[in-house]
């Protein structure tokens, strides 16, 4: 972590197993996200911290306190707090006459701000507002991205990725067919950006994949985008960088074709084909001056089909 | 009649199933990406910011996402399932959208220097066992902690060496000793950090030692001298304590007019070195290179030799040392080790001798 790393020895197993879990891992666990509000802040943007964090809950921490920081400025005090809670994605809130309500996406990379893209809400619906039933919390929500600005636009990329950092949740090898029930939606739209959170609700259909009715439950946001703080892509390309133990083994002697066939290669002796019976027929007679063509038949059965 | 209802029925049959197709299907002008993994869409598909106006912003909005959230729903349902305490189940395949790391990949710890030697010279890890017999208590006991076998501090009763002073009391010298170990472990500990992060070793100058020589005392007493807020200036000196030695360098300049046979001599051997290509050869340097390759090289065929002939089975050997050696004494460690030990005496004699010239 500092200059110190392992000069002072954890004096207790707690201590010691304390220190492990905050060191790099080779599989990572799910990023936490800080959410935290600057020194001023309108009803709006208080609310809306509060709802996204109960988006996030079991992976979020709330700073109740304010904080006088400008992470666009200076960003040291963000990564001091990222240090201190292990938190490598931030939500910023802050409101004031220059730009109003105003969010502040953010991830981190080593404790060092990676990138960090600016919001500014223009309209906003509660979770509270709307009066109906809820997803549970902690729900893994599908996330939908509509748009062309989203593969075109370079900010609009980078803003996308974030946000697929920022909401995708735990990463699970399974998933419940009926607990998908949260749906995040993006869309990037004139300009906007409009985030909107539904409840999906699986209808029977008469066939096996169910018909969906969605059903708004809030919060919802209308965004613009304002500055934004995007790591170059020497430093974009190093956070990416996996660990070689985590790539997956070349398995030998076997190859693909563009239809999906396996194939594999098998090394077997050479067969010998002056021993091979055939049917005895009278036109396949060997006639005296022809070469039997042998060469080609024992070359074509180098590479098998195999079932899988 | 007969047959003209089937095939009504047929067609209704169809036309049925299209309509609940219908029901669960949308068509888009550009399929969607999907990651499954992620449960994530990308619409790439233009979004006609005429209906947008048109239409009540959120109805467009929630249709839209109805569509694509349909298409996602049907991607989830084509994945293999099973069932889990009552619940079904849709195992996702990774996830295939890139994302920035939380932190670094881990690294491997550095060795340290004694794994480096260790490396050199081929020597391997033994495990020890856990237990040992204590012939005192006719008991297993832990080798080390808490409730050790031939556990040398819970003595009452210690002989006094011939060689020693009576008076001297032995208990506090093996305490002091102890101490001592530990401090010093822990010095080679923080040195190996430094090492590791390429800082200057601290404290190099005094380390604690058993028995200081001449050299390193009046080295520490010329430490503790300078150690004053004036640097040492204003310090008395001893009666017959001479000046310290090796307290950096001080520079010297030659006379500007003066020698100058001298100082073209000195011109010459420079360019002599610059002229030559051959490379100067620094004959210490040179030949604990060579040392160092011999050694290894020795360590890599012993490896080998061991690897060829025992292979698993000395690796057998070793676990079954573990149950067997307990009340042997270990003896049956010996003849295992004792080819490779048996080359190493004079192997090992050398690289005391040999470390000398590099420690410069």
């Amino acid at each position: 972590m500092t200059q110190l790393d392992g000069v002072v020895k954890p004096k207790t197993k707690r201590s010691k197993r304390f220190l492990e879990s905050r060191a790099p891992k080779l599989t990572e666990d799910v990023k936490t996200t800080m959410i935290m509000k600057g020194g001023n802040t309108s009803q709006t943007v208080t609310q809306a911290l509060k709802d996204i964090y109960s988006l996030k809950k079991p992976n979020a921490v709330l700073y109740k306190k304010k904080n006088i920081t400008r992470p666009f400025e200076d960003s040291t005090s963000l990564e001091f707090f990222s240090k201190k809670t292990d938190c490598s994605l931030f939500l910023f809130g802050s409101h004031n006459k220059k730009r109003p309500n105003n969010f502040i996406f953010g991830r981190l990379f080593d404790f060092h701000v990676l990138d960090m893209i600016e919001l500014g809400i223009e309209k906003y619906i509660s979770l509270s507002d709307i009066k109906n039933s809820k997803c549970p919390e902690g729900t893994k929500p599908m996330l939908v991205f509509a748009g062309e600005a989203f593969d075109t636009d370079n900010d609009h990329k980078r803003l996308k990725s974030l946000f697929i950092d920022f909401f995708r949740g735990p990463t699970v090898s399974a998933v419940r067919l009926a607990g998908l029930e949260h749906v995040l939606h993006f869309t990037a739209l004139e300009g906007k950006i409009y985030m909107r959170s539904y409840r999906c609700l699986l209808k029977k259909s008469g066939c096996r994949t169910p018909r969906i009715e969605l059903e708004e439950i809030g919060p919802s946001f209308d965004f613009v985008l304002r500055r934004t703080h995007l790591a170059s892509d020497d430093l974009y390309k190093l956070a990416h960088r996996q660990p070689k133990a985590l790539k997956p083994k070349k398995k030998k002697n076997i190859s693909h074709d563009a239809f999906g066939t396996k194939f594999g290669r098998v090394h077997m002796q050479k067969q010998d084909l002056s021993k091979l019976q055939t049917r005895k027929m009278k036109g396949l007679k060997k006639r005296r001056g022809e070469v039997v063509v042998e060469e080609q038949d024992v070359q074509a059965p180098k590479v098998a089909k195999v079932e899988s | 009649m007969a047959a003209c209802s089937v095939e009504q029925l047929l067609a209704k049959a169809e036309q049925e199933e299209a309509e609940k197709l219908k029901s669960v299907s949308v068509h888009k002008e550009l399929d969607l990406d999907f990651d499954v993994g992620n449960l994530l869409a990308c619409d790439k598909n233009r979004v006609e910011s005429r209906d947008f106006r048109q239409q009540k912003k959120e109805d467009f909005l929630r249709s839209l996402a109805r569509d694509n959230t349909q298409l996602l729903i049907n991607e989830l349902w084509k994945l293999p399932t099973e069932k889990v305490e009552e619940a079904i189940v849709a195992k996702l395949p990774d996830a295939t959208t890139p994302l920035p790391r939380e932190k670094p990949p881990p690294k491997p710890r550095p060795p340290t220097k004694w794994e480096q030697f260790a490396k050199l010279k081929g020597i391997q890890k033994k495990k020890k066992t856990n237990l040992v017999w204590d012939e005192n208590a006719k008991e297993w006991k832990r080798r080390w902690g808490y409730k050790r076998a031939n556990d040398d501090t819970k003595e009452w009763l210690i002989e006094v060496p011939e060689t020693s002073d009576p008076n001297e009391d032995q208990f506090s010298k093996r305490v002091k000793a102890k101490k001592e170990r530990v401090a010093k472990n822990e010095l080679n500990r923080l040195r190996n950090i430094a090492r590791a992060q390429k800082v200057k070793v601290p404290g190099v100058g005094l380390t604690p030692k058993a028995q200081q020589s001449k050299d390193e005392l009046s080295r520490a007493v010329s430490v503790a001298k300078t150690s004053t807020a004036s640097m040492g200036r204003f310090q008395d000196r001893l009666p017959k304590e001479k000046a310290p030695k090796n307290t950096g360098k001080k520079r010297k300049f030659e006379p500007l007019i003066g020698d100058f046979s001298n100082e073209k001599q000195r011109q010459l051997e420079l360019l002599k070195v610059l002229d030559s290509k051959k490379p100067k050869l620094d004959v210490t340097k040179a030949v604990n290179k060579q040392m160092r390759e011999d050694d290894r090289e020795e360590a890599a065929a012993k490896h080998k030799k061991g690897a060829g002939k025992k292979g698993r089975k000395g690796n057998m050997q070793g676990k079954g040392r573990g149950k067997g050696g307990k009340g042997g004494k270990g003896g049956k460690g010996r003849p295992g080790g004792g080819k490779p030990g048996g080359g190493r005496p004079g192997g090992g004699g050398g690289g005391k001798k040999k470390g000398k010239p590099g420690k410069h």
